[in-house]
């Protein structure tokens, strides 16, 4: 299973020659900014630069409208119910609801805010490698031992990933269709139950063949990211074009 | 559905989970020996994997939270392993956020907690019947809390979420549904099984 969401062979990545620490401080940067602007234009304004670097980076524009339809079905409850929530100059009603213009605009500032924010974290820290990201987080000071969880689920989600379609595949072989009914939710549950058991198994063996190898509860990292000039470059830019939007914001 | 979107709540709400969150990792953190590392990772894995399955309920489908499970499984431990998949959901999966991570983490840590506090003695005794049923009470118990404290977090944002905030609360029933039966019949087969996988001493 692959997680990260850009392929290897067309993996033409501009971002290469940055720390992955930049990456991760940008997205974080950039995530607080559009938190805090209220304007629909500096809004839509941001929404245009994730795509853009979305677009830049190479991330594959289907791929992108799958992943940001999944988060949609929050937005739509909102987007429904927030016209007539927000009291307001009335827009239009609906028997005896009426829908605000003020609630129009809430609803469209967080569906904006919330596409903005997921485009550019999927483009600027998605399009790492798991691993890589990992060894970031390591980097930005996060506790040890959470960096090795972390580092060790990424390595078992691919191994367990198999086992699960293997799993499917004999579910599929004796003709399981699955359906609302008590003899799906028994399947499932096994089958839930099935890839603990074997996980399970699976740990044992690795503790075990970890302990041969004389592990000490430490993975040393192999790669030192290290941060250059250009870092710091890409990071004032990135400063400055945030101060410019929260300016914006002020003076419009 | 657990999964709040970033640019949502309010700034009061992020910071709070923030805090519970950092909280609820250092304690468990403190309490994760380097030796349990391979195993939670791998049941983290798991729980990962599992999240992907589609549940047919009535005319609709759902994807499991199976927070309680993981409770009773991994006690302290979920809290990490909840994050760490959460992290990979929202950077590969667009699923939930940046900001909204403290939260989002919260909202399934906590129950997740709660349920291997509340519900794990009994179900560690019981056998037969008896452990579907406890089975059951804390998937749905698990999805019950984090419905309830999704929508107390859009709630407590603004009081124009509040319509909203019992819209979502609804949308969990068909969940919870789906959750109990699956949860119940996992820990049932668990029992049978590999028994030693609930009773891992902390």
């Amino acid at each position: 299973m692959q997680l990260t969401l850009i392929e290897k062979e067309s993996r033409n990545d501009r971002l290469r020659q940055f720390d992955p620490r930049l990456r991760l401080i940008t997205a974080l940067l950039f995530a607080m900014t559009v938190v805090s602007l209220h304007l629909i234009p500096l809004l839509l304004l941001t929404l245009l630069l994730a795509l853009g670097m979305a677009w830049w980076i190479g991330l594959s524009g289907s791929l992108l409208l799958k992943r940001l339809l999944v988060m949609e079905g929050f937005m739509i409850v909102l987007l429904v119910m927030l016209p007539f929530s927000v009291p307001g100059e009335s827009l239009f009603t609906l028997g005896p609801f009426n829908a605000s213009i003020e609630g129009v605009q809430r609803a469209l500032q967080i569906v904006l805010r919330a596409n903005a924010i997921v485009i550019l974290l999927m483009a600027l820290i998605g399009t790492l490698e798991p691993v890589v990201l990992g060894h970031a987080l390591g980097q930005l000071r996060l506790p040890d031992k959470l960096i090795h969880l972390f580092l060790f689920t990424v390595r078992y989600i691919g191994v367990l990933f198999d086992e699960y379609r293997r799993l499917r595949l004999a579910m599929r072989a004796r003709a399981f269709v699955a359906g609302s009914n008590r003899h799906t939710w028994r399947t499932f549950g096994w089958l839930v139950g099935m890839l603990l058991v074997r996980s399970l198994e699976r740990s044992e063996r690795i503790l075990a063949a970890m302990k041969c190898r004389g592990f000490n509860g430490r993975l040393y990292l192999v790669k030192q990211n290290i941060w250059s000039r250009y870092d710091t470059l890409a990071l004032l830019l990135s400063l400055s074009l945030s101060g410019t939007l929260l300016l914006l914001e002020q003076t419009l | 559905m657990a999964h709040i979107p970033d640019g949502v709540l309010s700034t009061p709400v992020l910071i709070t989970g923030a805090v519970v969150t950092t909280g609820l990792l250092a304690a468990a953190i403190r309490r994760l020996d380097f030796d349990r590392i391979p195993q939670a990772a791998v049941l983290s894995a798991a729980f990962f994997i599992a999240s992907l399955l589609s549940v047919p309920v009535g005319p609709s489908s759902v994807h499991l939270i199976l927070n309680g499970l993981m409770g009773v499984i991994l006690g302290w431990a979920a809290v990490p392993a909840i994050f760490v998949a959460l992290i990979m959901q929202a950077v590969f999966f667009g699923y939930g956020g940046l900001l909204v991570l403290g939260v989002n983490t919260m909202n399934i840590a906590l129950p997740a907690l709660l349920c291997a506090a509340l519900l794990g003695p009994a179900l560690r005794r019981s056998d037969g019947r008896f452990s579907l049923i406890w089975g059951a009470v804390s998937g749905a118990v698990g999805v019950l809390l984090t419905g309830t404290l999704v929508s107390l977090c859009l709630g407590l944002s603004s009081a124009d979420f509040l319509p909203a905030a019992k819209v979502v609360l609804a949308t969990y029933t068909p969940l919870m549904i789906a959750e109990a039966a699956v949860t119940g019949f996992t820990l049932g087969f668990i029992l049978k099984v590999a028994p030693e996988l609930i009773t891992i001493p902390e």
